[in-house]
């Protein structure tokens, strides 16, 4: 038998030269970006790609040659993925993150918001009044090792809130320490949590608000409660709301997996977990903030007023910016 | 029972142990057959993704995370190295400045690679993975986001717990809670059909294994074949095999050495009882082989008729 005149070869070699050419173009692209393409390419790039998919459907049905078979398949993914690919550059999305996305995606988020304050500040309340009420109480959330406890001094507790030591190598180690502490871990926590319909959310933020509603007592019985609003909030503001969001990101995971409505399940998380993905990377930057507040504000300003206007100011800004009304449907 | 000759008893004996293997064979085909996911194409085209397996996957995650682990070395040294070459004594500001450096590194490198163009990062790039969005959609950055935000939950928290000392047994409660819970995370892609990690899952996205294939010389274009002409194949001697050994044909002209190759010339002309020639090369023999059996395959393939293998008679 002659093989010129198998079918698979002639098919080869009439298309063979159009398959290189989409190689060479998908393959500059990959290594150099959209940019390094010319016009020529970019105009030949979708009847090049289309001539690729039905050579592969064609060498489906003819072709017997494995390599010509695995070459197509990768050819054609390739070229797939590079045709109805994201193409936008990496500042462009960092733009649309900040003006559009994150925004957007807290304020749509209302409910499971207002659900994770409640879980955290009703647990600080009970916990701030029960100790208020007895202050044995605050045995059962802490264990000894905070110095910050019922038996110390007023003098002790409120040498605690005000910085006299000012250099900038403690500044740093302070924001990287707050960095670190245990408030990212904490909001990563509360997202990650959520998988399992929300309960071991709410229960992380009800622990933490009844560990800072216990703390919080301990600094009002001595009449240190406006000094320590000052300390706390002036970071607090940015920190309590980043984990707040953190622990909506958790409930809209949660209320996904648990009522998808009409959605499929997995169609349900899919969707809501790109939504609570924008919540959370929001709230991981607001704990970079709120280190950079806790290292350096706190420490360096030591006047309750400035603190106050700061942690105002601070929190004005974050609800314009979540919640004012924009147009829909901008780009 | 008639005592049957010894020489039969051994044809029957190597045919048993030939359907044995046939018998591994298509298994191995169907379980390889279960990693493909079809994605139809706006163009109406089927494009086979083929899914990666949980160790290819694990085996791209040590690779990127051996990598992280030196770029961090690496910062913290260039760090303490250009304090101490300036003089700088805060070596204080210098492990500040190491935590935030490892820090952003830590979240950002999986981040970084799959938002680009590859869609895969180093260690994935290496084994021929690249991450896709699930039903052929476009991967955004979003998805992208949300699956290296579970990759902090499902990898790094466990190795925090870990090194993490407890400070109180209300702690070590929700220590031991919470490292049960991330076990069900490091398990989760071993069950479920798509190899999914919960990343995968609330992001919407899949890993898929397309290594890049170059095109390589069709075999029947060596031209001339060298003495290609001197063979003809009746027939009969062509339907002696079926596409998969033509198949395993192609990958032994493709890539053995001159040993496998006279081998299994010698073999094939066993099969369809020849002898050797004096002057004949393995080579040219296999080539010639190998042209006229896709030729006949193909023909017949055109008849609607698939021989699938040796044993394969068409029924």
């Amino acid at each position: 038998m002659n093989d010129r005149v198998m079918k698979s070869y002639r098919f080869r070699e009439e298309r063979e030269d159009e398959w290189a050419n989409l190689d060479k173009i998908v393959t500059r692209a990959e290594k150099r970006g959209v940019r390094a393409l010319s016009d020529e390419d970019m105009l030949a790039l979708p009847r090049l790609y289309r001539q690729a998919i039905s050579s592969l459907s064609v060498a489906r049905s003819i072709s017997l040659d494995q390599n010509v078979l695995a070459y197509l398949e990768t050819l054609c993914a390739r070229a797939y993925f590079f045709v109805y690919g994201t193409r936008a550059s990496m500042s462009t999305r960092i733009a649309q993150f900040f003006r559009r996305d994150w925004p957007r995606a807290v304020s749509a988020a209302a409910l499971p918001t207002l659900l994770s304050a409640l879980c955290l500040f009703g647990g600080a309340l009970l916990a701030f009044l029960l100790c208020l009420d007895d202050m044995e109480w605050f045995w059962t959330f802490h264990t000894g090792g905070d110095s910050r406890n019922p038996d110390a001094s007023y003098e002790y507790l409120r040498s605690t809130l005000y910085t006299t030591d000012q250099s900038l190598a403690d500044l740093l180690a302070a924001f990287a320490a707050q960095l670190f502490s245990h408030n990212s871990a904490i909001a990563l926590f509360a997202f990650a949590l959520g998988f399992c319909f929300g309960i071991p959310t709410a229960v992380l933020l009800v622990y933490n608000g009844v560990y800072l509603g216990s703390f919080y007592a301990v600094f009002w019985q001595k009449g240190l409660g406006a000094e320590l609003t000052g300390w706390l909030l002036i970071h607090g503001v940015t920190e309590l709301f980043a984990i707040v969001l953190a622990g909506a990101a958790g409930f809209m995971i949660g209320g996904a997996a648990a009522f998808p409505g009409k959605k499929s399940r997995m169609q349900s998380m899919r969707d809501t977990g790109n939504e609570a993905a924008l919540v959370i990377m929001g709230a991981v930057l607001m704990l970079f903030i709120a280190a950079l507040l806790e290292g350096f504000g706190r420490q360096l300003i030591n006047s309750d007023v400035a603190r106050y206007v700061i942690a105002l100011a601070s929190l004005g800004m974050w609800l314009v910016y979540f919640y004012w009304p924009r147009r829909s449907g901008e780009t | 029972m008639a005592k049957r000759k010894p020489k039969d008893q051994a044809a029957a004996e190597t045919r048993r142990e030939a359907l044995r293997r046939r018998d591994i064979r298509l298994r191995e085909e169907v379980r390889q057959s279960k990693r493909i996911r079809p994605l139809i194409t706006p163009e109406g085209a089927a494009l086979n993704l083929k899914i990666a397996t949980a160790s290819e996957r694990a085996g791209a995650f040590l690779l990127d995370f051996a990598l992280l682990f030196m770029a961090v070395m690496m910062s913290v040294w260039l760090i303490s190295l250009a304090f101490s070459e300036f003089g700088f004594r805060g070596w204080q500001i210098a492990g500040s400045i190491s935590a935030v450096v490892v820090f952003v590194l830590r979240v950002f490198y999986f981040i970084f690679f799959e938002v680009g163009r590859k869609a895969a990062t180093p260690g994935k790039r290496a084994l021929g993975l690249r991450v896709a969005a699930r039903g052929g959609g476009r991967l955004t950055a979003n998805a992208v986001l949300a699956r290296n935000f579970m990759r902090e939950l499902e990898v790094f928290l466990p190795l925090t717990l870990l090194i993490m000392t407890a400070e109180d047994a209300v702690s070590n409660w929700i220590r031991l809670m919470a490292f049960c819970w991330t076990g069900v995370f490091v398990l989760f892609p071993l069950f479920n059909r798509d190899k999914l990690r919960v990343g995968d899952l609330i992001a919407g996205t899949i890993v898929i294994h397309a290594p890049k294939v170059k095109l390589q010389k069709d075999i029947t274009s060596v031209s001339p074949l060298p003495a290609a002409k001197g063979f003809a194949f009746t027939t009969a001697e062509l339907d002696a095999y079926g596409i998969h050994e033509l198949h395993v044909l192609e990958d032994v002209l493709r890539q053995s050495t001159k040993e496998i190759k006279a081998r299994v010339a010698e073999r094939i002309r066993a099969k369809i009882g020849r002898e050797k020639a004096p002057e004949e090369s393995d080579l040219a023999f296999l080539e010639a082989y190998y042209g006229a059996l896709r030729g006949r395959l193909e023909q017949r393939m055109l008849f609607g008729e698939r021989k699938a293998d040796k044993f394969d008679t068409g029924r």
